[in-house]
C-alpha cells in the first residue's frame, strides 16, 4: 500500500505545483484582447479572402472595433458577407453603417477567338501576367483578355471560370462575393467590381482598348472604338468616352439601353433582361448591319 | 506568311532533357549490370528484370489508374533506375515475390505517396531496400557467392567481406580480417569465394558509371567525393587507433561504399541543392555509414546513412544557401 | 562563378557590315531608352532632315531623338514598338538624303590632342545633346553614367566587347572595322569620367579583335598619361552583363541592388557605345544609326548592317533574303535575353543590336515536366541564387520569402531556364515575383516616406 500512497502524494505534490505556477503565469502575462474582436470575427464569413485589404477576418474585426472607437466604419467593408453582414456588426459595435449595394465582378472583354483573330501564337508559362509581360499577347489588342485564367485562380470561391469555346473567363454571379481578389489578378485590369444592379441587370462597355478606332476595329470586331455614338445617346450623362474608350458610370445608369441598340460594334452589353434591347431608330440597326457586312 | 511564335526570354534552350539524364545514368549503371551477371549469372538477370520491370509497371500503373495523370512519367527512366538500383542491392537468390514487394515499397510508398518524380523525400530504391531488410531479415542477409553461373535458389551463399569485417570488430579479434580478399580482388570483385549483393561486387565497374557521369555532367563530384573521402580518413584514424578495424582500402571497396556513393547518395531528388550543402550531406553519409558498420546491429550502414541524410536534405536545403554575388564576406 | 556555354551560331562573323538601304518610312518610338519618353519637338508636316532633332528628353533620366531620314512628318502615332504594344512614335516619310549641315561626314579620324576645347563638361553635354544612350540594349542615357553620384568614385571606364549573346556579331564587326574610333571614344569616356584607367573586355572566341585592338591600344596609348588594357575572358554567358563583366575584368563584386557598378569604381560602357560617343563628339553625329546584326539559321543571307534608326525589321530581313517558312520567333536581341516580336514593322531603335530569327523547332517551348532537383539551375546562377527555389516561391505567391531568398538580384539572364532538363519555365515565374516584390519595396519605401 505504502507505494500507491507515494505515488498519490508525489503525484498531488506535481499537480499542485504545476497549478500555482499555471496560475502564476496567467496573471502575470496576460495579455487583454477585446472581446467585441472574437464577437465580430464571429460574423464575419470567415473566409480570410483578403477582399476587405486585411490578410484576414481577425484583422478586420480587429480593425473594425478600432474603427468603432474612433468613431467611424468608413472604408471598412466585407465585401463577401456585403450589407448584411456589415449590418450586424455595425449593430454589434453600436454604429450606423451606410448600405452598400451588392456588387458583382465583370468581365470587361468580349475578344473571344471568333471576335478577335489570333496574329502569333504564345508558347510560354500558361499565365496572364507572364504573358502581359511578354508583349501584347496573341492577338493584336494590347488591352484585351489573355485567357491563361489568373483570375480563375485567383477566386477562392470558384465564381469564375473559363469558357473553352470562347476562351474569355465567365463570372457565375450566384457564387461571386465581389471580394475583389480577380480585379486584383487580372494584369490587364479587365474586371471591375460593378453594380449588381436589379434583378441582375447591367449594361456595361465590354471593352477596354484604348486604342484609336481604326487600330481597334483591326484588332477585335467587338471593340470600342470611341465613335461616342453611345454618349450622344445617353440621357442621364452616364456615358463617357475619354482616350477613345466608353465607360458607362454603373452610378447614373439607369438600365434604358438605348446605348447598346446604337453601338455598331456591339460593344455595348446588357446582360439578365427578359427581353432584346429596344430599337430606337428605324434607320440605326440597317446601318448595323452595313457596317457589320 | 505563318504566325510568329512569341515568349519570354530565354528563347535557346540547352536541349539537355530530364531522359537524357536519366538514360545517362542507366548508360552508366550498364557496367555493373554486366559485371553482377558475370558474377552472379542466371540469378542476377531473374532478379534485375524482375526488379526492373515491377518498378516500371508500378509507375505506369499508379500513374495511369489511381493518379489518372495525362502525362505518364514511365518513359522518362526513372522508374528503370530505381528497379536497376534495387537489384543491385538485393542478393541474386532472392524469390520473385519478394522482389515485388520490394518494388511496389520502392516505387509506390516511397516514391507515389509523395506525388512521384521530384517530390519524395527518400530514395526510393533504398526504402525497397530498407522494407525488404526489415521484413525478411533472413532472405536479405545470406549473400550468395560469386562465381555461380546456373543458380538462382539454390545459390550456395557465404560470409561477404562485411561479415568478416563485423566479426572481427565484435571479437576483437583482428586476425579475423586475414580472411579478407586483397585490395586488388575486392576492386575487380574477382575475389575468390567472396560474395556480396549484386551491383556492389565490382568497384571498378561502378567508378566507370562515375566516371561516364562526371564526363557527360549529369552528375558534380561533391556528393561522391566527399562520401568516399570522409569514409577514408574516418575509418583511416579508426584503424591507425586500433588494427581491429579494417583499413580504410577495404572499408571503401566493401559492400554498398561506391555504389552507395556514386548512384544512391547523388540521386538528385533526395540530394541537396548547392554544393556547400551537398558537401554536407557526403561528410554526414561518409561519417555514419563508417558509425553504423563498426558499431552498429548490421555489417552494412551505407544505405542508412542515406535514408538518414535524405529526411535531413530540405534542412539543409534550407539554410546552406549558395554564396551571392556581391555577398560582402563577413 | 555559374554561367552557361551556349551554342555561339555566329553566323555573321566574317560578314563585312553594309549600309542598310533607307527605308520608305521610318518610325520613331518616344520610347526608346531607359527613363521617361521624349517629347516630340515637330508636328504633322514639317520637314526634317537626317540629324534634327525630332523629339527633346523628358526628364532628367531621358535622351532626345534625332531623325535618321530626311522628309517630312506624316504623323505623331501609336504603333507596336518592341515592347509590344502600341506606344507613341513620330513617323516620318522618307524624301531624299539630306544631312544636317553642321554634321562632319568625313571619314578623318579626328584625335583629342587636335580639340582642345573639350573638357570633361563639353564631352559630356555633348553626348547628352547627342542622345547617346547604352548600345549594348539596356539603353540607359550614358551621360548619367558618366556623371556618377556623390557617394561613389569612378576609377576605371570598361569597354563591353563581350558580346556573349550567341548569334550576335554587330559589336565584333564594329570593333575591326572602325578600332581607332572606339579608341577615341574610349578616351572621350575616360576624359569624361575623369579617370586614367580603361579596359576592355573581349571573350576569347574573338581573337582577331583582341590582336586587332591590343595592338592599336599600344600604339596609341603607350607612353600617354592612360592606362588602356585589352582583357581577353574565357568564354561564358552571361559575361556581357554588367555585374559579371566587372567581377571578371577588375575582380570586384557589385553588392545587391541598388548599388552599380560604380558603387565599386567601375563604369562600364559597349563598344557600341564608345563608337557613338566618337561621332558625337568629334563629328558632331547624334545617335541615329547603329550596327545591327540580322541573323538566323534559316535566313538566306545573314549579315550586319548599319542602319538607320526607324527602319522597319521588316525591310532588313527582306534584305537578308526575308521571312523563312514554317513557324519562326523574331527577336530583338539575341536568343538568350532578346524580346519576341509580333509584327515585323517594328523599327530598330537605339539598342535593336540584332534582329535574331529563331526557326521551326528551336521557336517552340518545349512542355515543363516536373522538376527532378537536379540542382543545374543552381550550378549555373551567375548571381549565385536558387532558381528552382524562386520560381517555385513566385508560383505559390510567397513574396515575403522570395525577397529574403534575393529575388531582386536576379539579372534575368536566362541561365537557369537554358539549362533546365525538365524545360520548367523558371524565369517566366521568377521574373514575375522579381517585379512583384520590387513593387511591394516600392510601396514599402513610399510608405516610409
Amino acid at each position: 500500500m505504502n507505494f500507491i500512497l507515494i505515488a498519490v502524494i508525489v503525484l498531488g505534490a506535481i499537480a499542485l505545483i504545476a497549478a500555482i505556477v499555471l496560475f502564476a503565469a496567467s496573471k502575470k502575462f496576460a495579455v487583454y484582447e477585446d472581446p467585441r474582436i472574437a464577437q465580430v470575427s464571429e460574423l464575419l464569413p470567415g473566409a480570410n479572402c483578403g477582399g476587405c485589404g486585411f490578410p484576414g477576418c481577425s484583422g478586420m474585426a480587429d480593425a473594425l472595433v478600432k474603427g468603432a472607437d474612433a468613431g467611424s466604419l468608413d472604408g471598412l467593408m466585407c465585401p463577401v458577407g456585403g450589407a448584411e453582414t456589415m449590418g450586424k456588426v455595425a449593430d454589434l459595435l453600436g454604429m450606423a453603417i451606410a448600405n452598400t449595394e451588392p456588387m458583382v465582378a465583370v468581365v470587361r472583354c468580349n475578344g473571344t477567338c471568333e471576335h478577335r483573330a489570333k496574329i502569333a501564337e504564345y508558347s510560354g508559362l500558361r499565365s496572364c501576367a507572364a504573358m502581359h509581360a511578354c508583349g501584347a499577347g496573341e492577338t493584336a489588342c494590347g488591352f484585351g483578355c489573355l485567357g491563361c485564367g489568373d483570375c480563375v485562380a485567383a477566386c477562392q470561391f470558384g465564381a469564375i471560370s473559363l469558357n473553352p469555346e470562347t476562351g474569355i473567363p465567365e463570372v457565375d454571379e450566384e457564387k461571386c462575393t465581389s471580394c475583389g481578389a480577380c480585379v486584383k489578378a487580372c494584369p490587364r485590369n479587365i474586371i471591375e467590381l460593378r453594380k449588381k444592379g436589379p434583378k441582375g441587370r447591367r449594361v456595361f462597355v465590354s471593352c477596354v482598348n484604348k486604342d484609336k478606332g481604326p487600330v481597334a476595329m483591326k484588332a477585335c470586331a467587338v471593340s470600342c472604338i470611341g465613335c461616342g455614338k453611345c454618349e450622344k445617346e445617353c440621357n442621364f450623362g452616364a456615358i463617357t468616352v475619354e482616350n477613345n474608350l466608353a465607360y458607362i458610370d454603373h452610378q447614373k445608369c439607369r438600365l434604358c439601353r438605348k446605348c447598346v441598340t446604337v453601338c455598331p460594334k456591339h460593344a455595348i452589353v446588357d446582360v439578365n433582361f427578359p427581353t432584346p434591347a429596344p430599337a430606337p431608330k428605324p434607320k440605326e440597326p440597317k446601318k448595323e448591319e452595313e457596317a457589320k457586312a | 506568311m505563318s504566325k510568329l511564335i512569341v515568349s519570354l526570354s530565354p528563347h535557346a534552350h540547352s536541349r539537355d532533357s530530364v531522359e537524357r539524364n536519366m538514360y545517362g545514368v542507366i548508360i552508366a549503371l550498364m557496367p555493373a549490370l554486366l559485371a553482377s551477371f558475370y558474377f552472379f549469372g542466371l540469378g542476377s538477370v531473374i532478379v534485375t528484370t524482375t526488379s526492373v520491370a515491377a518498378c516500371c509497371f508500378f509507375e505506369w500503373a499508379i500513374c495511369k489508374y489511381i493518379l489518372k495523370r495525362q502525362q505518364n512519367t514511365l518513359l522518362d527512366g526513372s522508374a528503370v533506375i530505381t528497379g536497376l538500383l534495387l537489384a543491385f542491392n538485393l542478393p541474386s537468390n532472392l524469390p520473385i515475390w519478394i522482389i515485388l514487394i520490394g518494388a511496389l515499397f520502392a516505387i509506390g510508398v516511397a516514391k507515389f505517396t509523395f506525388g512521384g518524380l521530384g517530390n519524395n523525400i527518400f530514395n526510393p530504391a533504398l526504402v525497397g531496400r530498407a522494407a525488404l531488410l526489415v521484413a525478411f531479415p533472413a532472405q536479405m542477409t545470406t549473400w550468395p557467392k560469386i562465381g555461380q553461373w546456373d543458380t538462382y535458389l539454390d545459390a550456395e551463399t557465404g560470409a561477404t567481406p562485411l561479415s568478416i569485417i563485423n566479426s572481427a570488430i565484435r571479437t576483437g579479434d583482428a586476425s579475423l580480417l586475414e580472411q579478407l580478399p586483397s585490395s586488388f580482388d575486392l576492386f575487380l570483385g574477382s575475389s575468390s569465394g567472396g560474395a556480396g549483393a549484386m551491383g556492389e561486387i565490382c568497384s571498378l565497374a561502378l567508378l566507370l558509371g562515375l566516371a561516364f557521369m562526371l564526363y557527360n555532367r549529369i552528375i558534380t563530384w561533391h556528393i561522391p567525393v566527399s562520401i568516399l573521402g570522409t569514409a577514408f580518413v574516418f575509418s583511416g584514424l579508426l584503424h591507425l587507433a586500433s588494427p581491429v578495424y579494417p583499413d580504410p582500402i577495404s572499408v571503401l571497396l566493401t559492400g554498398g561504399m561506391m555504389l552507395g556513393a556514386i548512384f544512391m547518395a547523388t540521386d538528385y531528388v533526395t540530394s541537396p541543392m548547392t554544393p556547400k550543402g551537398q558537401l554536407i550531406y557526403g561528410v554526414a553519409i561518409g561519417f555514419l555509414t563508417v558509425v553504423i558498420r563498426n558499431w552498429g546491429a548490421y555489417p552494412e550502414g551505407m544505405s542508412f546513412a542515406i535514408l538518414i541524410m535524405n529526411a535531413f536534405t530540405p534542412l539543409i536545403n534550407n539554410y546552406v544557401k549558395p554564396k551571392r554575388f556581391g555577398e560582402v564576406v563577413k | 562563378m555559374g554561367g552557361i556555354h551556349p551554342a555561339e551560331n555566329k553566323l555573321t562573323h566574317e560578314v563585312p557590315t553594309k549600309v542598310a538601304a533607307l527605308p520608305k518610312q521610318a518610325i520613331f518610338p518616344l520610347g526608346q531608352h531607359i527613363g521617361a519618353p521624349a517629347k516630340p519637338v515637330v508636328q504633322k508636316g514639317d520637314k526634317v532632315k537626317v540629324g534634327t532633332m525630332i523629339a527633346e528628353a523628358g526628364g532628367f533620366v531621358s535622351a532626345p531623338i534625332f531623325s535618321s531620314v530626311s522628309g517630312t512628318v506624316f504623323k505623331i502615332d501609336t504603333a507596336i514598338d518592341a515592347t509590344g504594344y502600341r506606344k507613341p512614335v513620330i513617323i516620318i516619310n522618307v524624301e531624299g538624303d539630306e544631312w544636317e549641315e553642321s554634321i562632319d561626314r568625313s571619314d578623318k579620324l579626328e584625335l583629342v590632342a587636335d580639340h582642345p576645347e573639350l573638357t570633361p563638361e563639353e564631352i559630356i553635354k555633348r553626348v547628352q545633346n547627342a542622345g547617346v544612350v547604352g548600345m549594348g540594349g539596356a539603353c540607359f542615357p550614358t551621360f548619367i553614367k558618366l556623371t556618377p553620384p556623390p557617394t561613389a568614385k569612378a576609377e576605371c571606364v570598361i569597354i563591353n566587347a563581350v558580346e556573349c549573346e550567341p548569334y550576335i556579331t554587330a559589336d565584333y564587326r564594329l570593333m575591326m572595322e572602325h578600332a581607332d574610333e572606339i579608341l577615341v571614344g574610349l578616351e572621350l569616356l575616360m576624359m569624361g569620367a575623369k579617370v586614367t584607367k580603361g579596359y576592355i573586355g573581349i571573350e576569347t572566341n574573338k581573337p582577331a579583335a583582341i590582336e586587332l585592338l591590343t595592338e592599336k591600344c599600344h600604339q596609341k596609348f603607350n607612353g600617354s598619361q592612360y592606362q588602356v588594357e585589352v582583357v581577353p575572358l574565357q568564354q561564358r554567358y552571361p559575361q556581357g552583363g554588367e555585374k559579371q563583366l566587372v567581377d571578371a575584368v577588375i575582380n570586384r563584386q557589385v553588392p545587391a541592388p541598388p548599388a552599380i557598378p560604380v558603387n565599386v569604381g567601375a563604369i562600364v560602357q559597349n563598344v557600341g557605345t564608345a563608337f557613338a560617343v566618337y561621332e558625337a563628339v568629334m563629328k558632331n553625329k547624334p545617335l541615329f544609326e547603329r550596327y545591327t546584326t540580322v541573323t538566323g539559321k534559316k535566313l538566306q543571307n545573314p549579315g550586319n548592317f548599319l542602319v538607320r534608326m526607324g527602319t522597319p525589321m521588316k525591310d532588313l530581313i527582306d534584305a537578308c533574303g526575308g521571312m523563312p517558312e514554317g513557324d519562326n520567333k523574331l527577336l530583338a536581341g539575341g536568343p538568350m535575353m532578346g524580346k519576341a516580336l509580333t509584327s515585323v514593322e517594328v523599327p530598330i531603335c537605339k539598342g535593336t543590336n540584332s534582329v535574331t530569327i529563331i526557326s521551326d523547332d528551336e521557336a517552340r517551348r518545349k512542355d515543363a515536366q516536373p522538376c527532378i532537383r537536379c540542382a543545374k539551375c543552381v550550378g549555373v546562377c551567375p548571381m549565385g541564387l536558387e532558381p528552382y527555389l524562386l520560381a517555385k516561391l513566385s508560383e505559390v505567391k510567397n513574396w515575403e520569402r522570395a525577397e529574403s531568398e534575393d529575388i531582386t538580384s536576379c539579372i534575368e539572364c536566362g541561365s537557369c531556364q537554358y539549362t533546365c532538363p525538365a524545360y520548367r519555365p523558371l524565369l517566366d515565374n521568377i521574373r514575375q515575383g522579381k517585379s512583384t516584390v520590387m513593387g511591394i519595396i516600392r510601396a514599402r519605401a513610399a510608405a516610409k516616406k
